[in-house]
């Protein structure tokens, strides 16, 4: 693994080092080309300029990799304009999908323990760093910055995810507890998931804000649609693989990329999303999809400026909690006045 | 079919031997199943939109067997059942009724009585279902049974065993016995359990068996083994049916049953009947799907073309 990580950086740095045109998604197998020489710059004489394989990037619902339904693509660019790759467009018939993975996943994923929710996040966190230098590169042309400040932008990314992955068996306790009530009752209030959760991902921060948003919903037990950003996809989608890699059930978080709006509209109104999170929109478009989510009284977390980098607190966890409350008889009291 | 059509005539002489109908049911023209399998796809790729979809979908509604097949079956679970089938979405009363309850012998008195004076038929399997491995006595007395509770309709199952061991004769006798059991009172549907039946010929001769022994309906599966009804199998039945009314006169339904659970899959089902034998068989008199959990999809389709809004499993009955 570590080995194959280290190939990958140096040749990865070689082609970043050259500027060479096209994708850098052959970077990992440059060194094993033989016609290539060790720095990477030219092949042998005789052998033709090779060919990059250029990836096809595609949404994440249900566990699988489909195309959109409606066949569509748009050209995703770098922050200069420079187009990076295609990313499907999805459909309303797509976010129509999803629902239902996320809707069937919903069961065995809020009735896993949350120890086990917490050991698959931590095991994403994993995933993560092993494809580090993946993610630097693509958050560096999303948002245009030096591979150094991407990395940074990585690394506190992989953190937050290992820092929502240790919350999953605490926050009962936090929100939870026993309460004091006037009677002869046990009563016991513990936070449930809500349920399928759409999560417009903030536009500007592709990779940290995604993260910041996403891990908080499915660490409680809730199921995800997420509407990646949409001028900068690429990240979201790549989390996808590294989802499929790891053990999240599929349909527990589902990835589309296309036009916020035309996909939100129909989750918002969506009579099977239980609560929305409107990260992503901005504030004409909270408005609108404020008043189609009230229609079956979805909890609505409404978009706020938030400092991604910072340490986030409870807000984003509780935002998608029922509190269930349980009354429960102490049974009779001994004739010692003994009490619970 | 064979060149030279026979006459009604010369259909009722094939069943006169075993040596006569098994020439006769080899004789029928074997299937190409690239072509058929091809054909179904094809079918299946129309784009049925707005009105015609609002159309199809109460159609395919008003054709639905709402099934319950469970060893756990109880009293309470079937009225519920009969409930949802004279009134599929309570919030909406526009939505027709369903065409039939389906359910073990024993549970159609109460399934009549939860239907009562509603139109809705109650439908039993019956001759030892799934399996069909038990005497005929035994068999006839289930079908009795089942009749005199009540039962609008009878599904049968042949006897694959004799099927594929090649005693036609005895399935037909079976098949003809079952019907006279049913007597005026109950339609016969007849089911093949296309899935044990191993080719695509022995589903066109199994078709036409039945139909020869006078099913009233002819049903692809018990929807309890791994493959139920496909495009492909129903197809191959619809055709069947027609080429079998063009000889005789005698219409005969089709029931596909088992496996089909979502909307879309339902009115592909009604193209194919569309393309294949015309507007006379899309009526639930002649055309059904068994089937449990699609009535709950249509629900959702009719309240999404409705609202406009996608609905949900929260908007309709757990069953």
């Amino acid at each position: 693994m570590s080995d194959k990580t280290h190939k990958a950086h140096k040749a990865h740095k070689a082609s970043r080092a050259q500027k060479a045109g096209g994708t850098h998604e052959a970077a990992a197998d440059v060194e094993a080309v033989p016609a290539v020489t060790g720095d990477g710059t030219a092949p042998a004489a005789g052998a033709g300029p090779r060919v990059t394989v250029l990836k096809t990037y595609k949404l994440y619902v249900g566990g699988k990799f489909p195309r959109s339904e409606s066949g569509r693509v748009y050209e995703v660019t770098d922050s200069e304009g420079n187009w990076l790759a295609n990313a499907p467009r999805a459909s309303r018939k797509d976010a129509r999908d999803a629902v239902v993975a996320a809707r069937k996943a919903f069961g065995g994923w809020s009735g896993a323990t949350a120890y086990n929710r917490g050991q698959v996040l931590y095991r994403v966190a994993e995933m993560l760093e092993g494809r580090r230098h993946q993610f630097v590169r693509e958050v560096a042309d999303a948002e245009g910055l030096s591979e150094a400040r991407a990395a940074g932008v990585v690394d506190a990314t992989i953190d937050r995810w290992v820092w929502y992955a240790g919350w999953t068996d605490k926050i009962a306790q936090v929100t939870g507890g026993a309460n004091p009530v006037a009677g002869p009752y046990f009563n016991l209030s513990s936070p449930e998931p809500t349920g399928v959760v759409a999560v417009l991902a903030p536009q500007e921060s592709s990779f940290l804000g995604l993260v910041s948003v996403l891990a908080p919903v499915i660490a409680t037990g809730n199921t995800a649609v997420l509407v990646a950003s949409e001028r900068a996809p690429l990240p979201a989608l790549s989390l996808a693989e590294v989802l499929a890699t790891s053990d999240v059930p599929g349909g527990v978080v589902n990835v589309l990329s296309g036009g916020t709006a035309e996909l939100a509209a129909p989750l918002a109104a969506h009579q099977d999303v239980n609560a929305i999170d409107l990260a992503g929109a901005d504030e004409q478009l909270a408005k609108e999809l404020e008043v189609a989510a009230a229609d079956n009284l979805k909890r609505v977390l409404r978009p706020q400026p938030v400092d991604y980098f910072a340490t986030p607190g409870t807000d984003r966890m509780t935002a998608f909690l029922e509190t269930k409350t349980v009354w429960h008889p102490t049974g009779s009291l001994g004739a010692s006045g003994s009490s619970y | 079919m064979p060149t030279t059509a026979p006459t009604a005539n010369a259909l009722a002489d094939v069943t006169a031997s075993d040596s006569t109908l098994r020439r006769f049911l080899h004789g029928l023209p074997g299937v190409d199943a690239v072509g058929l399998e091809a054909r179904a796809a094809s079918l299946g790729t129309r784009s049925i939109k707005t009105t015609a979809k609002a159309y199809a979908i109460d159609l395919a509604i008003s054709m639905v067997d709402l099934t319950t097949l469970e060893g756990a079956d109880t009293p309470g679970k079937v009225r519920a059942l009969g409930a949802k089938a004279v009134l599929p979405d309570p919030t909406d009363r526009t939505a027709p009724a369903t065409a039939a309850v389906c359910v073990y012998p024993d549970m159609v008195a109460v399934a009549k009585q939860a239907v009562a004076g509603s139109g809705v038929k109650v439908a039993s399997v019956a001759t030892a279902f799934p399996a069909g491995r038990a005497a005929l006595e035994v068999k006839l007395a289930d079908v009795r049974d089942a009749v005199a509770a009540g039962a609008d309709e009878v599904d049968m199952v042949i006897d694959r065993g004799a099927f594929l061991a090649g005693k036609y004769l005895k399935v037909y006798d079976e098949i003809v016995a079952v019907k006279e059991a049913c007597g005026g009172a109950a339609r016969l549907k007849v089911i093949f359990e296309t899935g044990e039946l191993s080719t695509y010929d022995n589903i066109r001769r199994a078709s036409w068996l039945g139909m020869l022994a006078g099913a009233d309906f002819i049903k692809t599966s018990t929807g309890k083994v791994a493959v139920n009804a496909t495009p492909a199998n129903t197809l191959l039945m619809l055709e069947a049916v027609r080429d079998f009314r063009a000889q005789t006169g005698v219409q005969v339904g089709v029931k596909p049953a088992g496996g089909i659970r979502t909307s879309k899959d339902a009115i592909k089902f009604l193209v194919l009947v569309n393309e294949t034998v015309g507007e006379d068989w899309l009526d639930n008199h002649w055309f059904r799907f068994g089937a449990s959990s699609l009535l709950n999809d249509l629900l959702m389709q009719r309240q999404k073309l409705a609202t406009g809004r996608y609905s949900g499993p929260d908007y309709v009955t757990v069953d």
